[in-house]
């Protein structure tokens, strides 16, 4: 039997890369978004740029379910070499669409699914004779064909054409012609729409549709970033190229045509985060984006950030790992290399945003964060949010913020006779002043360095003086638990004996997860890790539960590592739910691990049936 | 080693210059290197070089990799802001804080170990970006920090204090600086402060990515017979191409030469360089010919010492940035903040 379904089901677009099918599969989600249906859509693509086979998932959900399902329901299979799996992948009753221009053997499909031929390649042979030209409008063919199949508003598509070639009539009209021969073909050959369809709904509000990196970028912007020191790695690359053109918009002085910032693409990491750490040294907010193997370059750089106490914002785009992993899959797979960075003792404050939105927000504070507390901050995102557009709320700005510059000693303070004391806590919470160079002629002045000192920056090898200082610096590290965004807690609506702690990318699964489960009557409450330093409600949320799943995008179960370590907990009450296959984590995925862990718990243990 | 404290007084008399300072306001700490180092003579330069220009000694930041070479920055203007960052790379510290604030004068000290060795890379790259700074490597060709090992800028067929013969090619720093587009190349040798206190004040002077190999012997693992960077074998070999006698920052009124053995260089901010020419036929504006001579002269063991190179019109990486006039951190959320109203804009472009 078809599946029948509509505003809630999957389609998958199978290309081969450098087609030009990402922009066409693009306008595909943006007109269903357009119907008022929230879309998640997700590249999956190999670390190629022409010729390998690369797709493009499109979850359709009215209920706002925006993390990856699993399972495909509609396949527009246009790579032949990957024909037998994406024909493999498509659930029982599900429909595929493909070129059937040249015959195929009926031993290649599926006799529990609906097969749509669409002669493709002859439709654009009989119209075009350009080669570029076939191959770029057969993915503005297939959309059109997709428009009739799925009844989808045709009209939407025309103005996001439009939109897109404004000033362009040509190219407008081109696009628009190649969108009906498809859209035609399917209304005069064939039984249309088919089970699945987009149906014009309100479920999409005021939310954005904003890539991760992009909104990274603009928190930068907002952030009062001027330096932006970067090498280019997967997936991170896009972020500081959305900087650069996000500042060329909103950072050049309207008057000279002057920038408002600085960016280099520098020789590598080591580079990138030597520069971040001079320009926040000498007052400047400063920033790197990069991804895992970035972050293993950048370690000895981290230490001396950390133990010479100067700002610096990481934005951590994380892939698969190790060593080169899958460099365009993503993994939350950096937690402990980031947490511990460097050699010696060193700690450092992550932050951990679930979406678009969260990231810019995140992005902005990080350097806030990095200036309060004089230490590197993390904005630890991944492929799945730097990479695809995700629906979210809207950015928003408070214009009354200032940005919080930590403790800066004036010259005015110097002149007035201030004891300053580059490593001296006056405060008690671990932060000591510090100065920009060139503050004062003869007052505030120290050396910088990542050897043991005392706390007027003078150079010691004493022990004492080296201990106390690395007390201090834990104790600033205490102080930060209380800044950094706190957990969010949501609790079930019957009390459990059980809760789940999730964090960055896997929050939409999440959502969704806790749904399934509640289907079947398993209750969890959720607490949303947004930060490292955890706050004390982690321990807390722990202690009120006797077990607590921790799921993450990772083999190791970093961040369950790391709460093991740092709250000092049972590790037998953190029962790890892993994903780590370089695909975005599922709902599907979360509820069914979850739901066996909780049958299993409920079978009463042997030795409480023995005693 | 000495743990000395250094006494504050000072002779009544000492010279003033133009701000009211003498040369006891440019001074550090005590050095804790050895005995006669060499870069403890490059101290004192530098040291003078920033006195004679009255200098603001706060609005210099001091900056170095590590080692001996890179521990010397706590020797010298002691009211400026140092960072003895990373080994091997300063420049890109540097160039960081370049960035943030363009107003202060940016002094990189390095030593063969960290700026030839492991800092390689970084040293390439901030002369091709133009990092407006003087970049002086204490160049002796021997780790001395660790005791004794050869670096890469020792030469071949150079004998280590233990005896051993060094057997790998050495790198010409002042030959890559060339080529990889510093704006002003310079050599000296740090028993010629003559010569080098001129070189480092116009490297203060110039805007662009100023580059000095100062050949520091080390007294302690490189000064023997054997050794192509020991007192001795400089001083034999030092092939001493021109003179820097002064620097003002007017024209001089009168100039007492014979005709032909001096070129004014006038630098883009007005500063003059006398050059007083050794060699007449060796020309500062010639880049390729500049390359030629020292690798020409390298190769019958001779150390070509001078200004070697000056581009008189250079520009900088915040010309190349075209960054604003203020230094980046002197900007608020006022100047940098766009503000609620451009947000909704996107926000309203992303629906």
């Amino acid at each position: 039997m078809p599946i029948q379904s509509v505003n809630d089901f999957v389609v998958r677009f199978a290309n081969v890369n450098g087609s030009g099918s990402a922009s066409a599969n693009e306008l595909f989600a943006r007109a269903v978004l357009r119907m008022g249906v929230p879309v998640a859509p997700r590249n999956i693509f190999p670390s190629n740029i022409q010729g390998l086979p690369t797709w493009y998932e499109v979850r359709i959900s009215q209920a706002g379910h925006l993390g990856a399902r699993g399972g495909t329901d509609l396949m527009v299979a246009m790579n032949p070499q990957t024909w037998d799996k994406d024909v493999a992948g498509i659930e029982p009753g599900g429909y595929l669409l493909y070129d059937s221009t040249k015959p195929m053997p009926k031993t290649k499909f599926r006799d529990d699914i609906t097969v749509i031929g669409i002669p493709l390649t002859a439709i654009c042979n009989r119209e075009y004779s350009d080669p570029r030209q076939r191959q770029l409008f057969k993915n503005i063919i297939y959309l059109g064909a997709l428009a009739a199949l799925l009844d989808m508003d045709v009209g939407e598509i025309e103005k996001l054409i439009a939109e897109q070639y404004k000033g362009k009539e040509k190219l407008f009209d081109a696009n628009k012609h190649a969108l009906h021969l498809g859209r035609d073909w399917v209304m005069m050959n064939m039984e249309h729409p088919i089970g699945l369809r987009v149906k014009r709904a309100d479920a999409v509000g005021e939310r954005i549709f904003i890539e991760g990196n992009s909104a990274a970028a603009l928190g930068a912007v907002y952030g009062g970033a001027t330096v932006c020191a970067w090498y280019p790695i997967t997936p991170s690359s896009s972020l500081a190229e959305a900087f650069i053109r996000h500042c060329n918009r909103l950072r050049v002085e309207r008057a000279n045509k002057q920038n408002k910032f600085a960016v280099v693409q520098a020789e590598d990491e080591l580079a990138s985060i030597g520069i971040v750490i001079g320009a926040s040294w000498n007052g400047a907010r400063a920033f790197t984006a990069t991804s895992g193997p970035g972050i293993s370059l950048m370690q000895e750089f981290l230490g001396l950030a950390y133990f010479a106490e100067i700002p610096a914002v990481v934005f951590d785009v994380q892939r698969a790992g190790p060593s080169t992993g899958m460099p365009t899959r993503t993994q939350q797979t950096d937690i402990i290399s980031c947490a511990y960075a460097s050699h010696g003792d060193t700690k450092h404050v992550l932050l951990f945003p679930e979406d678009p939105a969260e990231t810019f927000d995140f992005g902005a504070t990080a350097f806030d964060l990095a200036d309060r507390l004089q230490t590197p901050v993390f904005v630890m995102i991944d492929l799945d949010i730097g990479m695809n557009h995700r629906l979210c709320r809207p950015l928003t700005w408070d214009d009354s913020r200032k940005y919080d510059r930590g403790k800066v000693m004036t010259a005015a303070a110097l002149e007035a006779g201030k004891d300053f004391g580059r490593y001296l806590d006056v405060d008690g919470d671990g932060i000591p002043y510090r100065t920009y160079p060139g503050t004062h002629p003869t007052k505030g002045s120290f050396f910088t360095r990542g050897t043991s000192r005392d706390r007027y920056a003078r150079y010691t090898e004493e022990g004492p003086a080296y201990a106390d200082n690395m007390q201090r610096l834990l104790r600033k590290f205490e102080t930060a638990k209380d800044l950094v965004p706190r957990p969010l807690q949501a609790n079930a609506d019957k009390p459990t004996k059980y809760g789940v702690i999730y964090f960055g990318s896997t929050s939409p699964a999440m959502d969704e997860a806790i749904e399934m489960l509640e289907v079947n009557g398993q209750c969890l409450d959720r607490l949303r890790v947004r930060a490292f330093p955890f706050h004390s409600s982690v321990t807390s949320f722990i202690a009120e539960h006797d077990f607590i799943f921790v799921v993450e995008q990772n083999r190791d179960a970093q961040l369950r590592s790391l709460i093991v370590n740092e709250c000092g907990i049972d590790p037998v009450r953190l029962v790890p739910i892993l994903h780590y296959d370089g695909t975005p984590i599922t709902a599907r995925f979360i509820a069914r691990a979850i739901g066996e862990h909780l049958d299993a718990l409920k079978i009463t243990p042997l030795r409480k049936v023995v005693s | 080693m000495t743990y000395v404290v250094k006494p504050k007084f000072h002779h009544p008399e000492l010279p003033k210059n133009e701000l009211g300072y003498t040369h006891r306001d440019y001074e550090g700490k005590i050095s804790t290197l050895c005995a006669g180092c060499g870069h403890d003579s490059i101290t004192a330069s530098i040291i003078e070089a920033c006195f004679e220009l009255s200098i603001e000694p706060h609005r210099v930041a001091k900056i170095s990799g590590i080692g001996c070479s890179s521990k010397t920055p706590d020797y010298f203007l002691g009211n400026s802001h140092g960072f003895n960052s990373v080994h091997g790379r300063m420049p890109s510290v540097l160039t960081g804080a370049n960035l943030a604030n363009r107003d202060l004068i940016y002094l990189g000290v390095s030593g063969d170990g960290d700026s030839a060795s492991i800092g390689l890379g970084q040293f390439a790259h901030c002369m091709r970006r133009g990092v407006n700074m003087a970049y002086v490597v204490e160049n002796n060709g021997v780790y001395g920090l660790t005791k004794g090992q050869f670096s890469a800028t020792a030469d071949r067929g150079s004998k280590s204090k233990r005896g051993v013969t060094n057997t790998d090619n050495a790198i010409d720093m002042v030959g890559l600086a060339l080529q990889l587009g510093a704006s002003f190349v310079a050599r000296s040798f740090s028993g010629d402060k003559k010569q080098l206190v001129p070189i480092i004040k116009a490297a203060i002077e110039h805007r662009g990515a100023a580059f000095i190999d100062v050949i520091s012997p080390c007294v302690a693992f490189n000064n023997h017979t054997g050794s192509t960077k020991s007192f001795d074998y400089v001083r034999e070999h030092n092939e001493a191409v021109n003179f820097l006698d002064f620097m003002t920052t007017r024209p001089p009124i009168h100039v007492d030469y014979a005709p032909g053995t001096v070129e004014m260089v006038e630098q883009h901010d007005g500063t003059v360089l006398a050059l007083r020419k050794l060699n007449a036929e060796y020309d500062v504006h010639d880049r390729l010919a500049a390359m030629n001579f020292t690798a020409h002269h390298a190769s019958q063991g001779q150390i070509v010492t001078g200004l070697l190179y000056v581009e008189q019109d250079a520009a900088d990486l915040h010309s190349h940035l075209n960054t604003v006039e203020a230094p980046l951190n002197s900007l608020g959320e006022k100047e940098l903040c766009p503000g609620s109203a451009a947000l909704d804009a996107l926000n309203a472009s992303l629906r």
